[in-house]
């Protein structure tokens, strides 16, 4: 990661790759709802970030002042690909979002996701039996990790050894964002020649799997055609891998660091489903990002074209105006309409799927180690980006 | 007595209603949630409809009172 600047003032110069943030972004957003909810950078070439609930929703609801084109900050705009976008639903808008979504949606719906939850437990228990037996494990790299990519790989009918290749391709997209395009490029590019291969083979070799779904799915009325599907496919593999493996993560961390919640949920299994949603609630992995359409004054903020909105749901998951108590983890928690998933009609596809494989990894973990802790509370290490979790996760299990 | 329907204008599919209610909401095949009957609550899945309701995302759940 490129040199930066330590952040001045938080809410003239804010920067969420700067360490202080990546260490601990809660108190900085609580200074800022108090003091100026909507802070302004001029990095990045201009950015916005609001922190409250309410001001988070009126975004991502308002997709007429604000546009999808880009999801991720970075230092450059990237070009106009209207309105599909580079990787659709993600970074497509009305009205040709619509389609792109619904061609995905009923292939990642809870009743296709649930034929899935067997052979995740089944992998779980494999990882853990692995484990067993050592005294310290990460369990972000040796556990939370392996998960999603091996479920994604599958559902889509990749090659499952390829599972370090897809690591690097999302780390390289979602983490290294404060190089330069030229830097980014050639990784990008390296995705694009391998979906290319696979998307190929898929073609040739129709088979039943979620690659062959795409490229048959109907999108009003027709297929859609390849650069979409491959698109999207590449959207698959980003959204769903550093996402899940930070929910993991995060989840596990809490738990190491919380007897008496994990204690809990070991003689209350029938709990996890309600502690799954507070996890994601209060460690919500992922922020999103806008563009501003033309310049306005919004709410008084005096925005321009092409500036970004950092769209932060887990700022909104802890606005004490919309939750009681937010930093404080409750895992029985009854009201919690946590936005961890996005809100209005950029839903998370993948939700149903990242909390199959959350709740079903956490299940497996607590029943083979009903006893964990922080092996080193200093050790643990976050991501920076905009897909926030432990990276580093020593966790004492002997 | 309690009435739970969704405003499929606002409901995204979270399925947080399915998952809290799967006895009174079931999920369409795009994930959307879609009111099982004509929506009258039997007392004994109170509880859950209001649960449904606490935890829509969109605030699409609703429960009328009669
Ligand atoms: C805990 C894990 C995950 C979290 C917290 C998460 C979060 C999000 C969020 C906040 C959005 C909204 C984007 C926006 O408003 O611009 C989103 C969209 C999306 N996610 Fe996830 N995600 C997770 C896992 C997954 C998985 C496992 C997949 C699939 C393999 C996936 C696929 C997608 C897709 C396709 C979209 C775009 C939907 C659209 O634009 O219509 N996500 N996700
Ligand atoms: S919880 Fe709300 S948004 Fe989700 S499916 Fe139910 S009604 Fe729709």
């Amino acid at each position: 990661m490129a040199d930066r600047p330590p952040v001045r003032d938080w809410a003239t110069d804010f920067d969420h790759t700067d360490p202080t943030w990546v260490a601990d972004p809660y108190p900085i957003w609580d200074e800022l709802r108090q003091a100026c909810p909507v802070a302004h950078s001029d990095r990045y070439g201009g950015a916005w970030l609001p922190t409250r609930h309410a001001d988070v929703a009126a975004i991502a609801y308002d997709t007429d002042d604000f546009t999808s084109r880009s999801v991720v900050v970075t230092e450059y705009r990237p070009p106009n690909l209207a309105p599909r976008g580079i990787a659709p639903p993600i970074t497509s808008d009305p009205p040709f979002h619509q389609g792109a979504r619904r061609m995905l949606l009923p292939l990642m719906s809870p009743q296709v996701i649930a034929k899935w939850e067997p052979s995740t437990r089944e992998y779980c228990q494999s990882l853990v039996h692995e484990l067993a037996g050592r005294e310290v494990v990460d369990a972000a790299t040796e556990y939370a990790q392996h998960i999603p990519v091996r479920v994604i790989a599958r559902m889509l009918g990749f090659p499952e050894d390829d599972a370090d290749r897809f690591r690097g391709f999302v780390h390289h997209v979602l983490e290294d964002v404060t190089l330069p395009l030229e830097l980014r490029l050639p990784g990008m590019q390296e995705l694009f020649e391998y979906l290319r291969d696979q998307v190929k083979d898929h073609i040739d070799n129709p088979r039943d799997d979620l690659t062959t779904a795409l490229l048959n799915a109907d999108m009003g009325g027709e297929v859609a055609d390849l650069s979409h599907v491959g698109g999207t496919i590449a959207l698959l593999l980003l959204a769903g891998i550093d996402t899940t493996w930070s929910a993991i993560g995060a989840s596990i961390w809490h738990l190491a660091s919380h007897p008496e919640d994990r204690d809990r949920l070991v003689k209350e299994p029938d709990l996890l489903p309600t502690a799954v949603e507070e996890f994601l609630r209060a460690y919500a992995p992922v922020t999103m990002a806008r563009l501003v359409k033309h310049d306005m004054d919004w709410h008084g903020c005096p925005m321009k074209e092409d500036d970004w909105i950092l769209l932060s749901f887990p700022a909104a998951n802890r606005d004490p105006e919309f939750f009681v108590d937010p930093d404080e983890v409750i895992i029985d928690r009854t009201d919690n309409r946590h936005a961890a998933f996005g809100l209005g009609i950029h839903r998370c596809a993948g939700s149903h799927l990242a909390r199959m494989e959350l709740r079903v990894a956490l299940e497996v973990f607590l029943d083979a180690f009903p006893v964990f802790h922080l092996d080193d509370p200093a050790a643990v290490k976050w991501s920076a980006g905009q897909v926030r979790g432990p990276r580093t996760l020593p966790v004492h299990i002997g | 007595m309690v009435k739970i329907a969704i405003d499929s204008e606002r409901c995204e599919g979270h399925g947080r209603c399915y998952s809290l209610a799967p006895k009174l909401v079931e999920p369409d095949d795009l994930g959307n949630g879609r009111v099982i009957g004509d929506g009258t609550v039997p007392a004994d899945q109170e509880d859950n409809a209001r649960q449904a309701e606490g935890n829509c995302p969109e605030r699409a759940v609703l429960l009328e009172e009669t």
